[in-house]
């Protein structure tokens, strides 16, 4: 169901699926041409289904792939570029969240999760320990426990 | 007339799910054995009727019967016979079929699987089994009829999306509901174990090859969905980190910890609390996978909310399972009594680690999935996640796991010794190791990710191959004596074995994508486009048509290393059934694990043709790992200890005690 649904969803978009920068696009620099790409694979497709604009081949992915080439043929640098693109189409642009107040806990929750457990099974852990559970016999123990093993 | 009584069978299946919902409880307070055992042919039953059904919405695609709206909206005469047949369950009413049929599948086989279970356990699985039938039978009949008619039936259908009209639709599609409805199993022991207020290594037993059978159809079942997507989406992406993928990965991650922690229980009677609640959650993944995909709220939280009714249905028996298990779990979980003991450094430690780092895992893909759903429902603000943040927050929790996986696999249980099982793996470590630095070295100025990842999958598989090498030589002296060992080695240990080494298999796969190469050009016949010792030429590029397609289809030359290596047809299909869509069908040829990948992209002025070729090293181990892993699950399951009769019904002694299995 996960990729059928994918799927569908994708193809329910008006656009086909191939891979999308065309020869036409590509800057003649291949060390800024290979910037914007990596630019362009952090930006979202506004009216795709959870793809890039270097992965989507919708119209308006197009241009916004020409925007990130017009940027880097300018001079901007990569933040730059990303600046000027938010700037125009907000945060939702960007697929890897900035890190604010309201995402707080998007970025650190999964740290939290682990370290949580991690305590949980700390503490656990010193519970049985002070309980008796997890310390070896002392010195009585040890000598009854042989006394009923000699008994045997 | 067949779809009446069809949609009849359905109700007729709502009514005895009832029955075989609350008279086996009741047969179980009063002590009623009878009562108690109405469920069984009530459960068998309500596959049969649901079987019925689903062979009847079937017969109506395969004769495409256009006077039932389900079929019209879905289908077209024209289309090839499979998928006909297929399309049965490619839309939203047909899978929710296929759902429940499924649900009823696990069901009857609980009913039949007689010997290994106490009858207690098995009246109240499948009153609680019966539960979530109910329910999804319900949204069926109430929101999704997949038996409506219409009136008048139109002459021809709307034909099924192109982009499903492939064999991944056969294969993916039942596969993942497997997996998927196989864990309402694991839940449905769950909450019976916690109504009955007992649990022990018994039900830690009987549970386990459910748990495994789910597990290995949900790994199959991602795998091939990716590999679906992978080639029929064009552009040779694997794993995208949408939120409908995410839904079956959450599932996977927690019924991953689930397996490893029946084990401790199993062996050592603890863990329970944590056993049932991995239970219960895993279920519930499932459900919100569920809810997320066919309630639209992943489009946008606003479609959602304009056009409720199924997805409010979905909201609501999500709320109820996972609400009512989880209330019974905190009020009936302080009943479960802790049994044994072990040290922190012990195999019993390393899976409890195993699963903190895969509940940390889960818990990262969960907020990941819905955060932003939550966030735009009470903010209005819209954010994306996308793969970068996976990539940040997944992989530092995977990677640790993976790293001690073997050690986990080479200690010993109760007890072990950190420093010995280290100076174990040191061969294991060591071919790892010498296969990073020599790719490392072969490669210099590539990506260091690569070599480092093909190093710890060498790792996985070297050391999960050691470990069994090491029980079964061991101090172990002439071939004889390592043959009988083999033998009386348990098969799980092999399953462990071989599916930790499917993880390797993975690993290694994924690292090598790292080198995966693109090139773009415009081709016209004759062209040549060259990256590595890879080179296609295209021949030429011509229309064809298929039943319900028409295509034009581009043929390139392959040649490998300067030798000819036959040709790779790659299409850019147009289905006239449906609007004039388009499809990409890559051409692919595969060399050993790797491949070389060819899209068509779009058709100039002048009649040349952009054209994408990929080369994709070792890309095939991503997927044939997780076939191993599977595989591994399938051998475990088939151990001798889950064919015995459940412990309460042994018909002789026990032959002293058994060694016992290691996983």
């Amino acid at each position: 169901m996960p990729h059928l649904l994918a799927i569908l969803l994708l193809a329910l978009l008006p656009m086909t699926s191939a891979r999308a920068v065309t020869p036409q696009e590509r800057l003649p620099d291949a060390a800024m041409e290979q910037r914007a790409r990596q630019i362009s694979a952090g930006l979202r497709c506004l009216v795709c289904q959870n793809q890039s604009i270097d992965d989507s081949e919708a119209p308006l992915a197009r241009d916004l792939r020409v925007l990130v080439r017009d940027r880097l043929k300018a001079g901007d640098s990569n933040g730059q570029v990303i600046d000027f693109v938010v700037a125009r189409y907000g945060e939702y642009v960007l697929l890897k969240p900035p890190f604010g107040l309201h995402t707080a806990l998007l970025w650190i929750g999964p740290a939290l999760i682990f370290m949580a457990g991690a305590f949980g099974l700390w503490r656990l852990r010193r519970r049985q320990a002070s309980a008796g559970l997890g310390r070896g016999l002392d010195d009585a123990e040890q000598a009854e426990l042989e006394r009923i093993l000699e008994k045997r | 007339m067949l779809a009446e009584t069809a949609h009849f069978a359905l109700a007729i299946a709502l009514g005895l799910s009832l029955v075989q919902m609350v008279i086996p409880v009741w047969g179980v307070r009063r002590n009623d054995v009878a009562l108690a055992r109405v469920g069984e042919p009530a459960a068998i039953a309500v596959f049969i009727l649901l079987a019925f059904a689903f062979g009847v919405l079937m017969h109506a695609y395969a004769v495409s019967d256009f006077s039932i709206r389900n079929v019209a909206e879905n289908s077209h005469s024209a289309k090839p016979f499979i998928y006909k047949l297929t399309g049965t369950w490619g839309n939203h009413e047909g899978s929710m079929l296929l759902w429940v049929l499924i649900l009823a599948l696990f069901g009857a086989l609980v009913a039949f699987s007689r010997k290994s279970l106490p009858d207690r356990l098995r009246a109240g699985t499948l009153a609680a089994q019966a539960s979530v039938t109910v329910a999804f039978l319900l949204f069926i009949l109430f929101t999704s009829n997949p038996f409506d008619r219409l009136n008048p039936a139109p002459p021809e259908g709307n034909d099924l999306n192109p982009i499903l009209q492939d064999l991944g639709l056969a294969i993916h599609p039942p596969l993942l509901y497997i997996g998927y409805v196989g864990f309402s199993i694991t839940y449905a022991f769950a909450v019976a174990a916690l109504i009955d207020g007992r649990i022990d290594a018994v039900w830690a037993r009987a549970v386990r090859p459910w748990t495994l059978c789910a597990w290995l159809f949900l790994t199959l079942g991602i795998s091939m969905g990716s590999y679906w997507a992978y080639y029929e989406l064009g552009w040779g992406g694997w794993w995208f980190w949408d939120p409908v993928e995410n839904a079956s990965l959450m599932p996977w991650l927690a019924g991953t910890a689930l397996i490893h922690s029946t084990i401790v229980m199993e062996k050592r009677d603890a863990l329970k609390v944590w056993t049932i609640l991995l239970a219960i959650l895993t279920f519930s993944l499932s459900l919100l996978g569920t809810f997320l995909v066919r309630s639209g709220v992943l489009t946008s939280v606003h479609t959602f909310a304009t056009d409720p009714s199924r997805g409010l249905f979905i909201l609501v028996i999500l709320m109820v399972f996972i609400g009512g298990s989880l209330a019974l779990f905190a009020w009936r979980a302080p009943l479960l009594r802790q049994g044994g003991l072990f040290a922190p450094v012990s195999r019993e430690g390393a899976l409890v680690v195993n699963n903190l780092f895969l509940a940390a895992a889960c818990g990262a893909v969960f907020i990941g999935t819905l955060y932003p759903l939550a966030l735009e429902g009470l903010t209005g603000a819209k954010i994306s996640v996308g793969p970068p943040f996976f990539n940040a927050t997944f992989l530092p929790l995977l990677v640790p796991l993976l790293l001690l996986l073997p050690f986990g696999q080479s200690m010993a249980w109760k007890r072990g010794d950190l420093l010995g099982t280290a100076q174990r793996l040191a061969a294991a470590v060591g071919v790892g190791l010498v296969a990073a630095v020599t790719i490392l070295a072969l490669t210099r100025g590539g990506p260091v990710a690569a070599p480092l990842g093909i190093g710890l999958g060498v790792f996985l598989v070297a050391s999960a191959f050691w470990d069994l090498g090491e029980r079964i030589v061991g101090r172990a002296s002439g071939l004889g004596a390592i043959w009988s060992r083999a033998a009386g080695l348990p098969r799980s240990a092999y399953g462990t074995a071989l599916a930790h080494a499917g993880v390797g298999v993975t690993v290694i796969g994924i690292a090598a994508t790292a080198w995966a190469t693109e090139d773009i050009a415009i081709m016209k016949p004759g062209d040549r486009l060259e990256r590595g010792g890879s080179a296609i030429v295209m021949q030429q590029v011509f229309p064809r048509t298929g039943p319900n397609y028409r295509e034009l289809v581009g043929r390139f030359t392959v040649e490998i290393d300067g030798r000819p290596r036959g040709t790779i047809d790659s299409m850019k299909r147009t289905f006239i059934t449906r609007n004039n869509m388009q499809t990409t069908e890559a051409g692919i040829r595969t060399f050993g694990f790797s491949q070389l990948y060819v899209s068509l992209g779009e058709i100039q002025p002048d009649g040349s043709v952009g054209v994408r070729m990929y080369t994709k090293p070792l890309m095939l181990l991503i997927w044939l790992g997780s076939v191993i892993m599977a595989l591994g699950g399938a051998l475990s399951i088939t151990d001798r200890r889950f064919r015995v009769a459940a412990p309460a019904r042994a018909r002789q002694p026990a032959p002293g005690p058994t060694p016992q299995p290691a996983e």
